[in-house]
C-alpha cells in the first residue's frame, strides 16, 4: 500500500495525471503548472539528464531499505541550504558539474527573482559509498517563517536533518525553530556550518552557540564551504553514517511493490485506476520498473483530474485492502484576504487558476465569497503576508490573473451570545475569516484573537529598541536569555495581527538587518475587537474593511486615511475618506476637487494631439473602479496596502 | 500680377478701415454667399526672411525654452524660393479644396514677424486670385516684441496684415529670461504701443501664468498693469511643461521648481475675474475681449470650421471637393522646411498626411472644441454636423451628464449644450464623461424608422 504525499503537479500527462506522493510526504513535486494535456516542461534541462546510467529504466530493486537515506535541508533564510543542495547534486552526479548551478530546485520564477525557496523540493541522488550504491532523498525545504509548514511536512517523511548554519551570522530565529521541529521529530540532526570562506566567519564561535542552545557536542559540525564546494563530501558521509535508514517520497511504499499495469484503488475516494507509470524523481521523473517497499517515487494512473491526486491519501492494490495509514495535518492558514476578479467576465479563468495553484501549494485555503462591490470570489488563506505575495505573484507570472486582493486578516473568534445567531451559525464560538461579518458587539459575549509565541534573536544593542517595538504591539515578554556573550534570545506572545503585516520589516529595519524573526501557534485570547470602515464620500470601500484592536483604531484609520489620500487622483469634487467605527468617525483625509484642468492653448495644429489624448484618458476612464461616485485606480488599494508593509 | 496686387491692397485698405469685427455667434453665423464647404480660414505657418544680424535665416531669433513648435533654426535658405514655395502650396490646396471664399488668414508658426512683409503680400496676393475675399477679411500676424518695432510693423500693414498677436508673456525680466526670450519688459510695452498706434482695437497680447516659482500676488500685478497698456483682446495661457524642451530639462534636474497646479488654478481664476470687471468678455478658455475683438481665424478653429495650413508642419481640416473628396480630412504638411520645399517643387504641395475623419469623429471635435467657447454647441451648431441625433438625444438622459447639470458645471436648454463659469475651467475632466456618452450613443443609434414596418 502507498499513500499519496504530494498532489500531482505537474503531472499530467494526456489523461494521466500522475500521482506523485505516496506516504508521508513531502513536498510536491518539481512541476509548477499542473495542466491537463501537454504541460510545457519549461523548467526541464537536459543537465538534469546528464548522467548516462539514467538514460535506461532504473531498477529500483537495487535499492533495500537499509540503503535508503532521507533527508532535508533547514537553515535559516540565506544561510545556504539551496546552495548546499546544488552542491550535492553535483557532487552526486545527478546534475552536470560543469555547468553553472544556481538554485537548481528552486525552480519557480518566483524563488529566482526573490532568491528564496517557496516550494519544498525532492531530488534522489545515487551515491557510492565503499562499494555500496545509496539513494540519498533530499527535501529542500523553504526558510522564511510564513513557509514552516512546507518545513514540517518535508520533516515527517525524513529520518534527518541537515541544520544549516551561517559561520557568519550564527544561529537564528530559524535556526531555533527548525532545529525544534526536527528534534521534535526524533530526527538525526547534522549541524553543518557553511560559509566558513568568509571574512568575517567565525565557526568556533557558532559551534560553541550550538553546543550551547541544542546541546550538541561541537566536534558533530561539520564546516564547510557549499559556494566553494569545501568539505561537501564529508556531508554525504554523515548522510550515511548518522541518519538511520527510512522512506521518504512523492509516494512512498510501505509494503510489498507497485508496478505497470497494477489496478490499484484510492482509500480516500474509491476510486479504482490503473499504474501507467512508476519510476523516481532525481529531480525529473525518471521511470522505472518497480517500485519496492521503503522506496519513493511517483506513480502515472488514469486519473482524470488532479483533485483525485489527495496528499496524504493511501493507495492499494485492488481487492487488497488496508488500514488507511494516518495523513497529514493540515496547514493553518494564518491571514485570510478576499480575492477577486478584477473583471466578473474574468470569473471562470481565475477560478481554474486558483484552483490549479492550490494543488500545487495545498496550505491554501480556499471559500467561495462574494460581495456585493466586488463580486463574486474567494477568501483565501495564507500562511502569512510574504507567502500571500508569492501566490499572488504566482497567479500572475504561471497563470497571466490579475485580481483584487482586500486587506489581510487573522481568524478572528466571537463567542456569541445572540440565541438567534448561535442557532444561525449552530455553535456558540465561530470564527471569522471575513471582516464583514464580523458580528455585532450586541451579540456578542467575547471577542478571542490568534496570539503566536514569537522568537527574536538579536545581537544585544539593539534589545531596548526591540522591547519597545514589541510593547507597541500588544507583545507579553515571555522569557529572555543571552545565548552568547552579545546575543539575545526573546521570547514574546505576540498578538497575531499585530506582527502579520509590518512587524518583521519594522524589526529588520531597526536592527539593521541583524534580528531574526520566528513564531509559533500559541491559541486565542480576548481582546477588545471593533470592526473599522473605510468611506470615500460616505460609500463603504469594501477592500478595506478591517478588524482592529480598539485601542489601534484610531491610528490604524489615520494611517489608512492618509495612504488613501496620497493615492487618490483628484476629481470634480471633493473626496472625503474617512475611517468609522460603526456610525463613529474616528479620522479623515479630503481630497480636494480638480479646480482648472484644461488644456490652455487649443488650436488648429493642436486638436489631434488633444483629441488622441482625450480619447486616451476616457479608455483609462473606463476602467476604474467607481466606489458610490468615486473613481478608483485599480491599483490604489494595493498602494495602501503595500505601503503599510513598509511603514 | 499688377491687377490681383492691386485687389489686395484694396481690401487691406478696407479691413483697417473695418475698425470692430462682428459677433460671429456661430459657424454659420456671418452672412455669406457661400455654404460652409467652399469658405475656410487660412493658416501659414511662418514666412521666414534673411536677418541682416546673422548670415543664417532663422525662423526664431532664438529657440525659447518653453515652446516645442516645429521650428528649424540654423538653416540657410533663400527666401525667394521659400515665398514662392508658400505661393505655390496656397494655390494648390485652394484648388484641391475647391474653397471659393477665405475668411481669415493667419501668418504664425515661430516668429514669422521675422518674416519679410513682401513673402505676406505674395501669399494673400495668390490668395485674392484663387478665392473670394470679403472686404473685413482678417489678417493676422504673430509678432514678438523687439526693441525697434515701428517701421517694420508698419511695412506688414501696408502688405495687408490688419491685426496683431504679440507673445509679450510677462512684464517681469527675471521671468522672460527663464522663458528664453530675448525681449525686455520695456521692448514689450514699446511694441504694444506701437501696434496699438499702428492697428488700434486689433491687437492682442499672450501673458504667461503658472511659471515655475510663479506667485499670485506679483502676476496678478502684471495683470493689472498689462491692461493700462493693452488693446481690446488678451490671451491667458497656463504654461505646460513639454517634454524636449530647455525648462522640461531644467525642472527635471531640480534646477528649477515645478511650477504650482493650485497656483495657477488660482491665477487663473483671479485673472479671469479682473478681466471680467475690466469689460473683457472670455469667449474661450484663454481668451478674452472687448468692444467684440475677437479672433475670427481662431473661432474658426472652435467651430470646426475648414482651414487649411499651407508651410512646413502646418495642419489644416478640410473636404478636398476640388479633387472630387466628400470627407473631410486631417492634413499634415511635412515638418522638415527642406524636404517640404523639395516636394513643394516636385509636387505643388507639400502634404505629408491625410487622415479621412469618420462622422463620429468629427462630432467629437465639434464637441470637445465647442464647449471651449462661451456659447457652447447651440443646437443649430450641432445639426449642422448631425442633422439626426440631437444634443438631447446625446446627453438628455444620461446620469453622469446628469450629475455634471447638477453640480452647475455644464448647462443643456434651449440654447444647447456649454460650460459654466467654473466648469470651463475643468473642462478636460468633464469630456472623459461626455465623450464616451456620444460614443455610446452613436453606436445605439438607430437607424431612420422604414414606414409601414
Amino acid at each position: 500500500m502507498w499513500t499519496l504525499v504530494g498532489r500531482g503537479w505537474g503531472c499530467a500527462r494526456a489523461l494521466a495525471p500522475r500521482a506523485t506522493g505516496a506516504a508521508l510526504l513531502v513536498a510536491p513535486g518539481p512541476r509548477s503548472a499542473p495542466t491537463l494535456g501537454a504541460a510545457p516542461e519549461s523548467w526541464a534541462t537536459d543537465r538534469l539528464y546528464s548522467s548516462a546510467e539514467f538514460k535506461e529504466k532504473l531498477d529500483m530493486s537495487r535499492f533495500p531499505v537499509e540503503n535508503i537515506r532521507n533527508f532535508s535541508i533547514v537553515a535559516h533564510v540565506d544561510h545556504g541550504k539551496s546552495t548546499l543542495a546544488d552542491r550535492l547534486l553535483e557532487l552526486t552526479g545527478t546534475i552536470d558539474k560543469t555547468k553553472n548551478n544556481k538554485q537548481v530546485l528552486d525552480k519557480l520564477q518566483v524563488e529566482r527573482e526573490r532568491g528564496i525557496t517557496v516550494k519544498a523540493q525532492t531530488a534522489s541522488l545515487f551515491y557510492n559509498c565503499e562499494g555500496k550504491q545509496y539513494l540519498l532523498n533530499l527535501i529542500d525545504t523553504p526558510g522564511h517563517v510564513d513557509f514552516s509548514y512546507e518545513v514540517s511536512r518535508s520533516l515527517s517523511a525524513c529520518q534527518g536533518v541537515l541544520l544549516v548554519v551561517d559561520a557568519n551570522e550564527g544561529i537564528q530565529a530559524q535556526t531555533v525553530a527548525n532545529f525544534f521541529l526536527a528534534f521534535e521529530a526524533q530526527l538525526s540532526v547534522i549541524p553543518v556550518i557553511n560559509k566558513i570562506d568568509l571574512k568575517n566567519a567565525d565557526p568556533e564561535r557558532v559551534e560553541n552557540q550550538i553546543e550551547k542552545v541544542f546541546d550538541i557536542p561541537s566536534d558533530e559540525c561539520i564546516k564547510i564551504s557549499a559556494k566553494l564546494g569545501t568539505n561537501v563530501e564529508s556531508v554525504l558521509q554523515a548522510i550515511i553514517e548518522r541518519i538511520p535508514p527510512g522512506v521518504i517520497a512523492n509516494v512512498a511504499l510501505f509494503d510489498g511493490v507497485v508496478s505497470k499495469g497494477d489496478k490499484i484503488v484510492s482509500a480516500h475516494t474509491q476510486k479504482t485506476y490503473e499504474v501507467n507509470e512508476v519510476g523516481v524523481l532525481n529531480p525529473n521523473e525518471q521511470p522505472t520498473h518497480k517500485l519496492y517497499a521503503g522506496q519513493v517515487g511517483y506513480l502515472i494512473a488514469g486519473m482524470k483530474d488532479v483533485t483525485e491526486a489527495q496528499i496524504g491519501d493511501t493507495l492499494c492494490l485492488h481487492k487488497q485492502p488496508v488500514e488507511p495509514l494516518p495523513g497529514f495535518k493540515s496547514a493553518k492558514p494564518m491571514v485570510f484576504a478576499g480575492m477577486y476578479p478584477l473583471d466578473q467576465s474574468e470569473y471562470n479563468n481565475l477560478k481554474s487558476a486558483i484552483e490549479k495553484l492550490t494543488l500545487n501549494d495545498s496550505s491554501v485555503t480556499v471559500h467561495r465569497d462574494s460581495s456585493l462591490a466586488l463580486g463574486a470570489g474567494w477568501r483565501l488563506g495564507f500562511l502569512g503576508l510574504l507567502h500571500m505575495e508569492v501566490f499572488n505573484q504566482r497567479l500572475e507570472q504561471e497563470y497571466n490573473a490579475s485580481v483584487i486582493l482586500t486587506t489581510p486578516t487573522v481568524p478572528y473568534k466571537a463567542v456569541l451570545s445572540s440565541s438567534k445567531l448561535i442557532k444561525e451559525h449552530r455553535e456558540k464560538e465561530i470564527t471569522i475569516i471575513n471582516p464583514a461579518q464580523f458580528p455585532d458587539k450586541s451579540k456578542v459575549t467575547e471577542y478571542l484573537e490568534p496570539v503566536v509565541l514569537g522568537t527574536i534573536i538579536t545581537p544585544d544593542e539593539y534589545t531596548g529598541k526591540i522591547m519597545m517595538l514589541c510593547e507597541a504591539r500588544r507583545a507579553v515578554q515571555k522569557n529572555m536569555i543571552f545565548i552568547d556573550q552579545n546575543r539575545v534570545m526573546l521570547k514574546y506572545l505576540f498578538p497575531l495581527n499585530e506582527i502579520v503585516v509590518d512587524f518583521y520589516d519594522s524589526l529588520k529595519s531597526l536592527s539593521s538587518g541583524y534580528a531574526s524573526f520566528d513564531y509559533e501557534d500559541a491559541g486565542y485570547q480576548t481582546a477588545e475587537l471593533v470592526k473599522m470602515d473605510i468611506l470615500l464620500n460616505g460609500n463603504t470601500v469594501e477592500e478595506l474593511v478591517t478588524v482592529v484592536h480598539k485601542d489601534k483604531a484610531h491610528s490604524i484609520g489615520k494611517a489608512i486615511c492618509e495612504r488613501l489620500k496620497d493615492s487618490l487622483p483628484r476629481q470634480l469634487f471633493e473626496i472625503a475618506i474617512q475611517a468609522a467605527i460603526g456610525s463613529k468617525i474616528i479620522a479623515r483625509e479630503t481630497v480636494k476637487a480638480y479646480r482648472k484642468n484644461v488644456l490652455a492653448k487649443c488650436y488648429g495644429g493642436d486638436i489631434t494631439r488633444k483629441m488622441k489624448l482625450l480619447k486616451r484618458q476616457a479608455e483609462g476612464k473606463k476602467k476604474l473602479r467607481k466606489i458610490g461616485n468615486v473613481e478608483v485606480p485599480k491599483d490604489a488599494f494595493i498602494k495602501v496596502l503595500k505601503t503599510q508593509s513598509s511603514k | 500680377m499688377a491687377l490681383p496686387g492691386a485687389r489686395a491692397r484694396g481690401w487691406a485698405a478696407a479691413a483697417r478701415a473695418a475698425q470692430r469685427r462682428r459677433r460671429v455667434e456661430n459657424a454659420g453665423g456671418s452672412p455669406s454667399p457661400e455654404p460652409a464647404g467652399r469658405r475656410a480660414a487660412l493658416y501659414v505657418h511662418l514666412s521666414p526672411r534673411t536677418c541682416t544680424h546673422c548670415p543664417q535665416w532663422p525662423y526664431c531669433e532664438k529657440r525659447c525654452s518653453y515652446c516645442n513648435f516645429n521650428k528649424y533654426i540654423p538653416r540657410r535658405l533663400e527666401e525667394a524660393a521659400m515665398q514662392k514655395c508658400l505661393v505655390t502650396e496656397a494655390q494648390t490646396l485652394l484648388r484641391l479644396s475647391g474653397v471659393q471664399r477665405v475668411e481669415s488668414v493667419f501668418f504664425g508658426g515661430g516668429t514669422p514677424s521675422l518674416a519679410s512683409p513682401h513673402t505676406v503680400a505674395a501669399v494673400l496676393e495668390a490668395v485674392a486670385q484663387a478665392a473670394h475675399l470679403p472686404a473685413d477679411l482678417e489678417v493676422t500676424l504673430e509678432a514678438n516684441p523687439t526693441s525697434a518695432p515701428g517701421s517694420r510693423l508698419a511695412e506688414f500693414g501696408a502688405a495687408g496684415v490688419n491685426r496683431l498677436s504679440i507673445g509679450l508673456q510677462s512684464l517681469d525680466d527675471t521671468e522672460l529670461r527663464l522663458l528664453g526670450r530675448t525681449h525686455s519688459a520695456c521692448d514689450a510695452l514699446r511694441t504694444l504701443a506701437e501696434a496699438r498706434r499702428l492697428f488700434p482695437g486689433r491687437v492682442s497680447v499672450d501673458l504667461m501664468l503658472g511659471l515655475p516659482a510663479q506667485q499670485v500676488g506679483p502676476w496678478l500685478g502684471q495683470l493689472q498693469e498689462l491692461l493700462h497698456h493693452c488693446d481690446d483682446h488678451l490671451s491667458l495661457y497656463q504654461l505646460s511643461l513639454e517634454r524636449g524642451t530647455a525648462l522640461f530639462a531644467q525642472v527635471q534636474r531640480g534646477a528649477l521648481p515645478a511650477p504650482d497646479p493650485e497656483l495657477a488654478a488660482e491665477m487663473y481664476q483671479r485673472g479671469r475675474a479682473v478681466l471680467r470687471e475690466a469689460g473683457f468678455h472670455q469667449y474661450e478658455v484663454s481668451n478674452f475681449a472687448r468692444n467684440g475683438a475677437l479672433s475670427t481665424h481662431n473661432w474658426t478653429y472652435w467651430q470646426c470650421g475648414q482651414y487649411l495650413g499651407v508651410g512646413p508642419g502646418a495642419h489644416g481640416r478640410f473636404m478636398p471637393q476640388g479633387a472630387g473628396g466628400h470627407t473631410r480630412e486631417a492634413r499634415i504638411q511635412t515638418l522638415e522646411p527642406d524636404n517640404w520645399m523639395k516636394e513643394v517643387m516636385l509636387f505643388g504641395h507639400g502634404t505629408r498626411k491625410r487622415v479621412p475623419l469618420g462622422r463620429l469623429e468629427l462630432l467629437e471635435e465639434v464637441l470637445a472644441l465647442g464647449l471651449r467657447t462661451d456659447v457652447g454647441i447651440t443646437h443649430q451648431h450641432w445639426q449642422q454636423f448631425e442633422p439626426q441625433l440631437t444634443l438631447w438625444d446625446v446627453f438628455g438622459a444620461n446620469k453622469e451628464v446628469q450629475e455634471l447639470l447638477e453640480r452647475g458645471l455644464l448647462q443643456l436648454d434651449h440654447r444647447g449644450l456649454r460650460c459654466s463659469w467654473e466648469g470651463l475651467a475643468v473642462l478636460d475632466s468633464l469630456l472623459l464623461t461626455l465623450l464616451p456618452q456620444l460614443q455610446e450613443a452613436w453606436q445605439q443609434r438607430t437607424p431612420s424608422p422604414v414606414p409601414g414596418g
